[in-house]
């Protein structure tokens, strides 16, 4: 026999190490023991091999054989991904019901996306053509939201010799071969890449396009951009899920991957169950049509958390390269760090800052790497955007996952516990968030929504910022003390605490906002401040200028307002300016007697 | 085949023992151990050629390097389960303490158990009455969830738990009673005793399994305790279409075990020494909640941990708080007021109430209820803090409001007897009352025309 197999002489946990291993390579593929668990080699000694098991290792034995596959932990990549939930390697979690019942047992094997199933094959190319990697040969309607490109693999180029007629076909059918100098490629509908390599660009481009969320703190305030990365820290009960699940369903990128990395089960079925339910704003099909969820829950082998990230993330350049714009959730990145610190333990490496390797940064470094707003091999616009969540101990946002992080993000969306206790949500602090996107996106904001949009911003976070400070006074003094110009800013900055930024995501009109509607809130928020503003410099007492009823009206404007307004805000609008005229009127009539 | 009998002791340390020449031994298998004088048990840790780590499960103190006789069972620590189990108790690795004889019959199970399926699962939806207005009203409990109580050392904790096993119900099925896993884990001898009196009290005791491992018994049983009383409560709930509450006391007690056996096997630490895989090892407890496809029955876990210095940011609450659906956390100035349960809404949380409240479920005005309580208790805090530094006299008149409101609150809504059950009409209504102490325009979370049907002004 040719293939040589190694033998395990040391098991801890999901860490196995086992002799005769040196004809093996460094990240390749194995199975381990006699149930064939999944592994990968993470590190070869002389003739010695460190293997991290993606499956629980209970029952296996010293002298168990270790068999090599010949390629690094890949996915699969082909129809059938969308509206699939997978483990962290790719193996869909149907099938393991199917195979194994409620419970995930051991030793399922290497299954992938369903070969078996047959799709219809729209081919665009004919013998005589030459292709390149990453041209389209044609097409499968893999759901009623995605078409899916058949692409030329990566490593693959020359003239067609032989291509199947449109048809229905399964997945292990050669649909093309192509030759080149050296040899002929049989090409698939599906293909085969390693997840630890990025898959390859024709060039990077700059960004230009925001990723709209329908959610105000996100899309006025800190917006994300298409290609961005975005990292949401918050400690337990801040909302860190909540906000992923409300950008996974609303956010306008043409499909989401979202990865449930060592999260709870339920929110895992909870996505499973209200996806399909769900329709896309755009088009009015079920979200589940555009998603695709990867799932290592808590209690899952936790080697397999480590890879999950990496598989989702392959699997939504695939999607890029397509030509569309792809949203990464993953929920939580620290899960996976942590992962990382657990396997790094095993294996007795030198820990870091508390516990984490130090390769900690290097890693996190290259997964937010793999964002970005790309020109495909085939000339089309793609983008790759990461929003990852962080799960900082104790809340606490020095930690190193959260540090780490901030290094490579361009957008950062802290999440704030003492919001989150009095109920504010999405509770995005604004002191502390920051988008560096702003510049890039910049020209956008003017041409699709408004050319004043951008100024209107500023001033707003201007006056959260100064209410932030007079609020250190209040806490000292009390109110009243203040004169009435600061307290006006309290009073606006509270219209735009609880009108704005707070967002109901159970409120059927609030959970998602058209940025014409955000845009037009701004201008009433803004003209309720200056009109009030001009009242107080004219000497009328801040109990007059704050009318109850008016203020309640502007912060119910979110229910009250449609997102297909007709002149509702107008209406509004009318009702502010007619209310001040007729103070500054009679005040003046008063000062005149 | 004979099984093969080891007399090698290589090292003994604490709970763990290093026995050299095996041959074929498996990873996480139970051995055997007998010395002149009785029968132990151990778990295989850790395997490097012929060395085995093997980790005992009682105490080690009379062990010698002679007289030592090792042989491996080649299966994992498994529990033999059927309906016989009910009223019965046992020590952490599933033996029975209470004099009535080993269980015959039923089925074995692995204790580790497997991770649930995410698409197996069943995602909880109906809530839990407790009887408690601060639970029900503003965490509200639901069938299927794992929901801790965050405590302190002396705050009644086990008081809550005990009358949230009494009291609890649900309604939309004849079966509508409860079966209790008990797990105590280092608790003290008062504690375990506390519960099983009312237990015995309240004529429960034919529907509880206990399963005890009392804070004097050996530290590695303590690693056991749990995952025993859990697949005890996987049986009840997916084989006998239970509806299963489990109280598992104290989690701190657990971290400490796991933190004293990663000592003793020299491991990296991660943080206040606890080892890295302190969240995964929590983990393969608490996601063992929840419903299944195809079972009728359900776990609900209600954890309590007592927070070491009462400090919600210590390692054990903060992943506890990651991988639970929520927190109920204990207030000990509340409790010092004499405020009994003495909850602090403001930190605790139930995740899974979002789908198992309002219309169908509670009633229409939950949600919004709920949320106006937090937001005006929390302004109630920030008015206390103000009043402190200029008196309570210089407030305004709405802030008076609020101060009225906090207090109304906590006696109030906060504050019942242990034997007052109150129904979620009560509690929401209370809530209600409650909320119109302050002037109608600072009702902003809830709907207006539920603030027209509701406020009694």
């Amino acid at each position: 026999m040719g293939k040589k197999t190694g033998i395990i002489r040391y098991i801890n946990g999901p860490v196995v190490k086992a002799s005769q291993m040196d004809r093996f390579k460094l990240r390749e593929m194995v199975t381990v023991g006699p149930n064939k668990l999944i592994g990968e080699v993470i590190s070869i000694d002389g003739d010695e091999g460190t293997i991290q098991v993606y499956e629980e290792t209970s029952g296996l034995k010293v002298g168990d054989e270790i068999v090599p596959t010949g390629k690094p932990l890949s996915v699969k990549l082909g129809p059938g991904i969308i509206g699939s939930i997978f483990d962290g390697i790719q193996r869909p979690l149907d099938q393991i019901y199917a195979a194994s019942g409620g419970f995930i047992g051991e030793g399922i094997g290497l299954i992938s996306i369903d070969l078996e199933k047959e799709w219809d094959v729209t081919i665009q190319v004919k013998v005589g053509d030459t292709v390149s990697p990453g041209d389209r040969f044609g097409y499968v309607q893999e759901t009623s939201l995605i078409k899916h490109y058949l692409m030329i693999p990566p490593n693959v180029q020359g003239k067609v010799i032989e291509v199947k007629p449109s048809g229905t076909y399964a997945m292990e059918e050669v649909l093309l071969k192509v030759q080149d100098d050296q040899k002929v490629y049989d090409v698939k509908m599906y293909q085969e890449w390693p997840v630890r390599s990025p898959r390859p660009v024709r060039e990077r481009k700059t960004i230009d396009r925001p990723l709209i969320t329908g959610q105000r703190v996100i899309d006025t305030f800190f917006p994300i951009a298409k290609g961005g990365t975005v990292a949401i820290p918050g400690g337990f009960g801040t909302g860190k899920t909540m906000t992923q699940h409300q950008l996974a369903k609303w956010s306008d990128a043409d499909i989401i991957v979202y990865i449930g990395c060592g999260e709870r089960g339920n929110e895992m079925t909870d996505v499973l169950e209200e996806f399909p339910k769900l329709n896309d704003p755009k088009s009015g099909l079920p979200l589940m049509n555009r998603t695709i969820l990867i799932a290592n829950t808590s209690n899952m082998p936790v080697a397999a958390r480590e890879a999950s990230i990496y598989t989702g993330i392959t699997i939504a350049e695939y999607y890029r390269d397509m030509g569309y714009h792809v949203a990464v959730m993953a929920d939580s990145t620290s899960r996976w760090a942590e992962a990382l610190r657990e396997i790094s333990g095993r294996l007795e490496e030198m820990p870091a800052e508390e516990g984490y390797p130090a390769y900690l940064s290097s890693r996190l470094a290259e997964f937010y790497e793999r964002a970005g707003f790309v020109q495909t091999l085939n000339e089309q616009d793609g983008s790759v955007t990461i929003i990852g969540a962080v799960s900082p101990a104790g809340g606490d946002f020095s930690e190193p996952v959260t540090q780490n992080t901030r290094r490579f993000v361009g957008a950062f969306l802290g999440l704030d516990r003492k919001l989150a206790y009095s109920r504010h949500y999405p509770a995005i602090n604004w002191l502390t968030s920051y988008s560096g996107y702003i510049d890039d996106l910049a020209a956008w904001y003017k041409e699709n929504v408004a050319e004043d949009i951008l100024e209107i911003r500023a001033r707003m976070l201007k006056l959260l910022n100064e209410e932030s400070k007079l609020q250190e006074i209040v806490k000292l003094v009390g109110e009243d003390v203040l004169p009435d110009d600061q307290r006006l800013t309290l009073e606006i900055a509270n219209v735009i605490k609880v009108g704005y930024l707070q967002q109901n995501a159970f409120h059927d009109e609030d959970t998602y906002v058209s940025l014409a509607k955000q845009y037009k809130m701004l201008k009433v928020i803004e003209l309720l401040y200056e009109r009030a503003k001009e009242a107080v410099a004219h000497g009328i007492p801040i109990s007059k200028v704050k009318d109850e009823n008016l203020f309640h009206e502007v912060i119910q404007m979110k229910y009250t307002i449609p997102n297909d307004y007709s002149d509702e805000f107008t209406v509004l609008e009318e009702k502010i300016k007619d209310y001040y005229e007729n103070l500054l009127n009679a005040y003046q009539w008063e000062r005149v007697k | 085949m004979i099984a093969k009998e080891y007399t090698r002791l290589h090292k003994l340390e604490g709970p763990l023992m290093v026995i050299s020449g095996v041959e074929g031994a498996s990873y996480d298998e139970i051995v055997e151990i007998k010395t002149p004088h009785e029968t132990k048990h151990g778990k295989v840790i850790q395997l490097e050629d012929d060395l085995a780590v093997i980790q005992v499960f009682e105490s080690t103190s009379d062990l010698s390097v002679h007289d030592v006789r090792v042989r491996f069972t080649g299966k994992p620590l498994e529990l033999r389960l059927s309906k016989d189990i009910l009223g019965r108790t046992f020590n952490g690795i599933g033996e029975p303490i209470d004099g009535g004889g080993e269980i015959f019959g039923g089925k074995k199970m692995d204790v580790n158990g497997r991770p649930m399926n995410p698409v197996s699962r069943h995602y909880p939806r109906n809530f839990i009455q407790t009887g408690i207005s601060s639970i029900d009203g503003l965490a509200t409990l639901i069938r299927g969830q794992k929901l801790p109580i965050f405590s302190g050392s002396g705050l009644p904790h086990n008081q809550i738990a005990a009358q949230i096993v009494k009291q609890a119900k649900i309604f939309d099925e004849e079966n509508s009673e409860f079966t209790i896993v008990f797990a105590a884990m280092g608790v003290k001898h008062d504690d375990a005793h506390y519960f099983r009196r009312v237990f015995e009290e309240w004529g429960v005791m034919d529907r509880v399994v206990m399963f005890l491992n009392l804070a004097d018994d050996p530290v590695v049983e303590r690693i056991s305790t749990p995952r025993s009383a859990l697949t005890a409560a996987e049986y009840l709930a997916f084989e006998e279409d239970h509806h299963v509450l489990v109280i598992m006391t104290d989690i701190t007690s657990y971290c400490e075990a796991l933190r004293e056996i990663s000592a003793v096997r020299e491991e990296v630490p991660g943080r206040k020494g606890y080892p890295g895989y302190l969240y995964s090892d929590l983990a393969s407890l608490y996601e063992r909640a929840g419903m299944m496809k195809g079972a009728r029955g359900s776990i609900t876990q209600i954890p309590i941990l007592t927070m070491p210095n009462d400090d919600i940011t210590h390692p054990i609450p903060d992943l506890t708080g990651f991988i639970t659906e929520g927190q109920i956390v204990l207030s000990r100035e509340l409790f010092q007021q004499n405020i009994y349960p003495p909850v602090n809404i403001l930190p605790s949380l139930s995740r899974l109430m979002k789908d198992g409240i309002g219309e169908g479920y509670t009633r229409a005005d939950h949600a919004d209820v709920a949320n106006q309580v937090f937001a005006s208790y929390s302004k109630v805090q920030e008015v206390l803090a103000l009043a402190q530094v200029i008196g309570e006299e210089e407030l305004s008149d709405t802030d008076k409001k609020y101060l009225e409101f906090g207090r109304a609150f906590e006696s109030r809504f906060l504050n019942q007897d242990f034997d007052e059950n109150r129904d979620m009409e009560e509690t929401l209504d209370l809530a209600w009352d409650i909320l119109s102490i302050l002037p109608k325009s600072e009702l902003n979370r809830i709907n207006p025309k539920l603030v027209e049907e509701n406020y009694r002004g």
